[in-house]
């Protein structure tokens, strides 16, 4: 499209705009590149020196430090079996509920799909919430950060309204063959639907990863907490040391605590770094799904 | 609403034909069992997460003592809505909540758009790509980690940024505690967090529009800038304006973890907002009953304004999200 009718104004602008968008990228990922290269930097570095995306000398001792006890190890451990047992019932619920209400023909449909969307508009609240998972024995118990979110309406009736778009005929086939409701799920809807499963696993998932208020909320006890509560203690309010000295090296310095701090981070944030080709494609897919109106 | 009617038709003269409308029922309920298995986890969960708390709601008319239980508790009326009404805290949440909000509106709303149209303007599709990818990155960074980085680099404690300003300014600038700072912060953060990712759905509507219009407004002499603003800029009102009215729907819902994350006990004066009250009220001090007031008291609110907008919607001729 690039036309001998652009006048010099809108070269300029042309030049300005591919500025403007090359610093708001670099604006975006900097911060990520020099939380990097602090986490391995010095003291005498990290307080000399101002942004830099290279360390002079590469230190190792805020990661040696971070895991020289096992509340770090013990944190990653907790988010991922949150995130993978709590993507599972995410799923689990969501499309098996999503599965029936697919069926037109299914009595009391309408009166389901109102209490759902009525679940959207007005909802107890955070006490009264609490309150229940406390009633449920639930507090300090895995399951108080994983069933009070096992389904996000949003994400069922999206996944509800791709159901009802499949091929009927296929499905009705294969009942005329004897299978049974379970069957055609397990057998012939849910093989279709490997896409949108991936796109709705992955949102469920990156939700348990990040999630920190559930657990903050429900989990008093330290050593259940996941990775972003250790964080908060240990960077924002300064109150949880996560090394242990007393395991290391009598030689060993301890790292600056900017430094520590940056390690942790980056512990925090890789995870999602390395996933990230997957998450965008899906991601951006599932905004796009989520937009159509149903 | 027509539709369903129709399509409902046939299903009930095919029940007559099988003998009645009792029979029809149970044989419906024997028939799709499968289908009322596989719905029970979900409709246990909405019943159980969802709608046993909208009853708990009925503590914020009680005075509620967790030693008494639900049923002994004492009813109180709006005693607890009295109170809150009178608090000066009240007007400080009210204030917080609502500035927090315009801000939003005035500098964080328009800057996806913004973004997207430049994006629109860029021809080399592999820098246009790179900056996409670049973007989105912080989309997926829990808040957790955006509000501990802002710590690390705003600390009057070797942070860099604070040290960068300390530089240039002369002076020393407390960013995390400073009641001034909070409202920019809490805007920067999340437009370095969201616009990126907010332009995929002006990028997707404008992907939808048709390119020979713009090599007729190319022909007919039209410039770049008539372009955007003719071609370009109608393309994706349509989503502006529900992405508008969505957003003031939810005008009261500041985001409480961003907001609960970045508060502490020298900015609390601007910072506090109903969601985060609720939670320092609540949980912390354990005043179940009147927290719920106020939590009742705010999604009463959220609900007139969804309605409200999505009424607005309709007066304005379009299409409405309910």
């Amino acid at each position: 499209m690039h036309s001998r009718h652009d006048s010099p104004y809108e070269r300029v602008f042309d030049i300005f705009n591919y500025i403007f968008l090359a610093i708001f990228a670099c604006v975006t990922v900097l911060p990520f590149v020099y939380i990097i290269a602090g986490s391995f930097a010095t003291e005498a570095e990290l307080t000399e020196r101002d942004f830099f995306i290279f360390p002079r000398e590469f230190a190792l001792g805020a990661y040696q430090y971070i895991f020289s006890s096992d509340t770090i190890f013990r944190s990653i451990g907790v988010s991922i079996f949150i995130t993978v047992v709590g993507t599972l019932t995410n799923l689990l619920f969501t499309l098996t509920m999503a599965y029936s209400l697919s069926r037109r023909d299914l009595m009391g449909r309408n009166a389901l799909m109102n209490l759902i969307i009525f679940s959207m508009l007005f909802s107890g609240g955070m006490i009264p919430t609490y309150l229940v998972v406390r009633d449920l024995g639930l507090i300090d118990n895995y399951a108080a950060v994983i069933l009070p979110g096992a389904i996000s309406a949003f994400n069922l009736i999206i996944i509800k309204n791709f159901f009802q778009q499949l091929p009927p005929g296929l499905e009705e086939s294969a009942r005329i063959d004897g299978c049974t409701e379970l069957g055609v799920l397990w057998r012939i809807v849910l093989p279709l639907s490997k896409p949108v499963i991936a796109t709705f696993g992955l949102f469920y998932a990156v939700g348990h990863w990040n999630n920190f208020f559930a657990a903050l909320l429900y989990l008093n006890d330290h050593e259940k907490w996941p990775l972003q509560v250790v964080l908060r203690e240990m960077v924002m309010l300064s109150q949880l040391a996560v090394g242990d000295l007393s395991n290391m090296d009598p030689n060993f310095v301890k790292p600056p605590d900017q430094a520590v701090k940056m390690a942790v981070i980056v512990v925090g944030t890789v995870p999602i770094l390395l996933l990230y080709p997957f998450l965008q494609k899906h991601f951006a897919k599932g905004v796009l799904l989520g937009s159509i109106k149903g | 609403m027509d539709t369903t009617a129709q399509k409902a038709k046939p299903l009930a003269v095919q029940a007559r034909q099988r003998g009645g409308r009792r029979r029809s029922w149970r044989a419906r309920l024997a028939k799709d069992r499968w289908l009322y298995v596989l719905l029970l986890p979900g409709l246990l969960y909405f019943l159980v997460f969802k709608y046993w708390p909208m009853w708990g709601v009925l503590i914020a008319f009680k005075n509620y003592q967790p030693f008494l239980g639900f049923w002994q508790s004492e009813w109180i009326g709006l005693d607890h809505f009295r109170t809150f009404f009178s608090n000066p805290d009240f007007a400080r949440l009210l204030r917080n909540t609502f500035i927090l909000a315009v801000y939003d509106l005035v500098f964080f709303f328009p800057a996806p758009i913004l973004v997207a149209l430049l994006l629109n303007e860029i021809r080399v599709g592999v820098f246009k790509r790179l900056v996409q990818t670049m973007v989105y990155v912080p989309h997926f960074i829990s808040m957790v980690i955006v509000a501990s980085m802002t710590y690390v680099f705003l600390t009057t404690q070797g942070g860099v940024l604070h040290a960068l300003v300390e530089q240039l300014t002369g002076r020393s600038f407390n960013f995390l505690a400073d009641p001034d700072w909070f409202r920019p912060l809490i805007i920067l953060q999340i437009m370095w967090k969201e616009t990126g990712w907010g332009t995929i759905i002006f990028l997707a509507a404008l992907a939808s529009v048709d390119v020979e219009q713009y090599e007729a407004a190319v022909v007919d002499g039209a410039t770049r800038f008539q372009r955007m603003w003719h071609i370009t800029l109608p393309a994706i009102s349509g989503v502006i304006s529900i992405l508008l009215i969505l957003r003031l729907g939810n005008f009261l819902d500041n985001g409480f973890e961003q907001i609960f994350l970045m508060t502490n006990s020298l900015n609390r004066t601007v910072a506090d907002v109903f969601d985060t009250y609720v939670y320092f009220v609540g949980i912390t001090q354990g005043a179940f009953s009147y927290s719920t007031a106020i939590g009742l008291f705010k999604s009463v609110v959220g609900i007139v304004l969804i309605f409200g907008s999505n009424y607005l919607a309709k007066r304005l001729g379009k299409e409405g999200l309910y």
